[in-house]
């Protein structure tokens, strides 16, 4: 298929289409606004169901119910609205029920401002709900990649019975570039038909769908298997750009859009002589950690950048294990760093200042 | 290669239309593009702008903070961008809602009485395309050609029979610089 140019939003809606979703209950919040817009219209063409539900609150569980008796089902919001979710995330979590939730992270907290940020990732990689449950969370950079992990984040839901949050943010949401629709890798995935909510047409005893388990011993048991679960998808669906992290002497992490204006600032350091090296995480969780250990042993630093005041500079930490000084720099509010700010600090780390 | 440029104007002078063109005509060229639109309550009655890249590699940053070119079609873009555009870069000004000439001389500055060019065309609506046809001229970014290929996947097929009228908007502002390079040579 020829490459077409598409909104980041839309591109969402195009994808998500292209990967079998069929039903989408949200709520209109800007700057992802144009992902319902899309649904609207689209999705009654290929017989699916376009639902805007009286909250964000609604919009999840009916996504629980779509989920339940086995469609492909998405919802979508900003911050704000992500929030509101949270109850439902963690139910669906519980109740191992397969299905895509988008943000298009904006300014907060509360309700912020309408501008890009990257200020959920504690949110959406430590759980907004309650309850031990992990969500797998997929940061795409461009709106290519959007559309890919899109379609490939379908099949691990399906794969894992879990839900997976696209991050993205108003920026790669309101951009528009280049895409083409491909074919994901192949994955097995396993048959819904022993535990979806679809009817027993009196011929087989109700499938049970629930996240409430009153005898200790049972919940333990579910918590148990869940773990194991999520060990599973650490071991087998990390993602990760790197970029020239064995030679590096300082080393960039940032993800989504935030890293696309890091290779801005890296091409110019190169161009000055800098030897810069970036680790992009594509998966926000499971976090690629063990790539850390990949870096020069005699790199000066690890320089975070964020847009916000210090989330993934965490996770960067904890993989870092000590073996370097970390540093940070984010904008937040929904300013978006710039890639002069980002070479003063690489500057600075470079010549031993911070 | 790699052109930034900020495409700036009222809400309504088709400012986002014309970043999406020059995206989509680069695209069809088998450049890499981004496009990426100011969003801020700001749009509505008060100043528009959007972010254009146009590159052999892939793209970095979409925000265009440098500007390599502007396209600026009135007054408080001009403030607001003049200064942003780097050293040898590109300014085009509608002169028709621009009333003073530019304070840098360290960039190729090209006026175009894009209004004036659109209202003399009987559609104030292609002051926008007017500016489009200098930058092309200019710059040879894209082909006229590949803007109108990509014209009616921005607009929609309904909207192909304004394509003549904005041809000829196009080749209008293509003519405009043209006899302006000409008296200064």
């Amino acid at each position: 298929m020829a490459k077409v140019l598409m909104k980041g939003n839309e591109a969402v809606g195009a994808a998500a289409i292209e990967a079998g979703c069929r039903y989408f209950f949200g709520y209109p919040i800007t700057p992802q606004s144009e992902l319902p817009e899309y649904m609207a219209r689209e999705l009654p063409k290929v017989g699916g169901v376009f639902l805007q539900a009286e909250s964000e609150i609604a919009a999840i569980n009916m996504v629980y119910g779509a989920a339940g008796a086995g469609a492909r089902v998405m919802t979508s919001s900003s911050s704000p609205g992500i929030s509101l979710k949270q109850e439902g995330i963690s139910y669906i979590a519980g109740a191992e029920l397969p299905c895509l939730i988008v943000n298009m992270m904006r300014g907060g907290p509360g309700l912020g401002s309408i501008q890009p940020s990257q200020t959920d990732y504690f949110q959406a990689t430590r759980g907004g709900g309650n309850g031990d449950y992990r969500v797998v969370v997929l940061a795409p950079s461009n709106v290519q990649e959007l559309v890919d992990l899109i379609i490939e984040g379908f099949d691990i839901a399906d794969q894992y019975r879990n839900p997976v949050m696209i991050l993205g943010d108003g920026m790669i949401g309101q951009m528009m570039e280049p895409v083409e629709f491909k074919k994901p890798k192949q994955r097995e995935l396993p048959p819904k038909d022993d535990w979806i909510t679809n009817g027993t047409k009196g011929k087989r005893k109700p499938h049970i769908i629930n996240s409430l388990y009153l005898a200790p011993e049972e919940l333990e048991a579910h918590n148990i298997k869940l773990q194991e679960k999520y060990r599973k998808i650490r071991e087998n669906e990390v993602k990760v750009e790197s970029y020239n992290i064995e030679d590096a002497d300082v080393v960039i992490a940032a993800y989504g859009t935030t890293a696309r204006i890091v290779k801005t600032a890296i091409s110019q350091l190169e161009r000055e002589g800098y030897k810069v090296g970036l680790i992009r995480p594509i998966t926000l969780w499971p976090y690629p950690y063990d790539e850390f250990k990949k870096i020069n042993p005699q790199c000066k630093g690890i320089l975070t950048v964020e847009m916000n005041t210090g989330q993934m500079l965490d996770d960067v930490k904890i993989a870092v294990e000590g073996r370097f000084p970390v540093y940070f720099h984010g904008r937040t509010g929904g300013m978006v760093p710039t890639p002069n700010e980002i070479i003063e600090k690489v500057k600075r780390i470079h010549g031993g200042e911070m | 290669m790699e052109e930034r440029i900020t495409i700036a104007g009222f809400g309504g002078q088709g400012v986002m239309a014309i970043g999406q063109l020059l995206t989509y005509a680069g695209m069809l060229e088998n450049k890499n593009v981004s496009w990426l639109p100011s969003y801020g309550p700001e749009m509505r009655g008060g100043t528009a702008n959007c972010s254009v890249v146009i590159s052999s590699e892939a793209v970095g940053s979409p925000v265009v903070v440098n500007a390599t070119s502007a396209i600026i079609m009135n007054k408080p873009s001009m403030d607001k961008f003049e200064p942003t555009i780097v050293e040898g870069g590109k300014l085009f000004v509608n002169s028709s809602l621009v009333d003073r000439k530019s304070n840098r001389d360290d960039i190729e500055v090209y006026y175009i009485p894009a209004n004036e060019i659109a209202n003399e065309l009987g559609n104030m609506k292609v002051a926008n395309m007017v500016m489009l046809g200098a930058y092309i001229e200019v710059t040879k970014m894209v082909s006229i050609e590949s803007i109108l290929e990509g014209f009616t996947k921005v607009f929609g097929e309904d909207k192909a029979h304004l394509i003549p009228l904005n041809k000829e908007a196009l080749e209008k502002g293509a003519e405009s610089v043209r006899n302006q390079i000409a008296a200064t040579v």
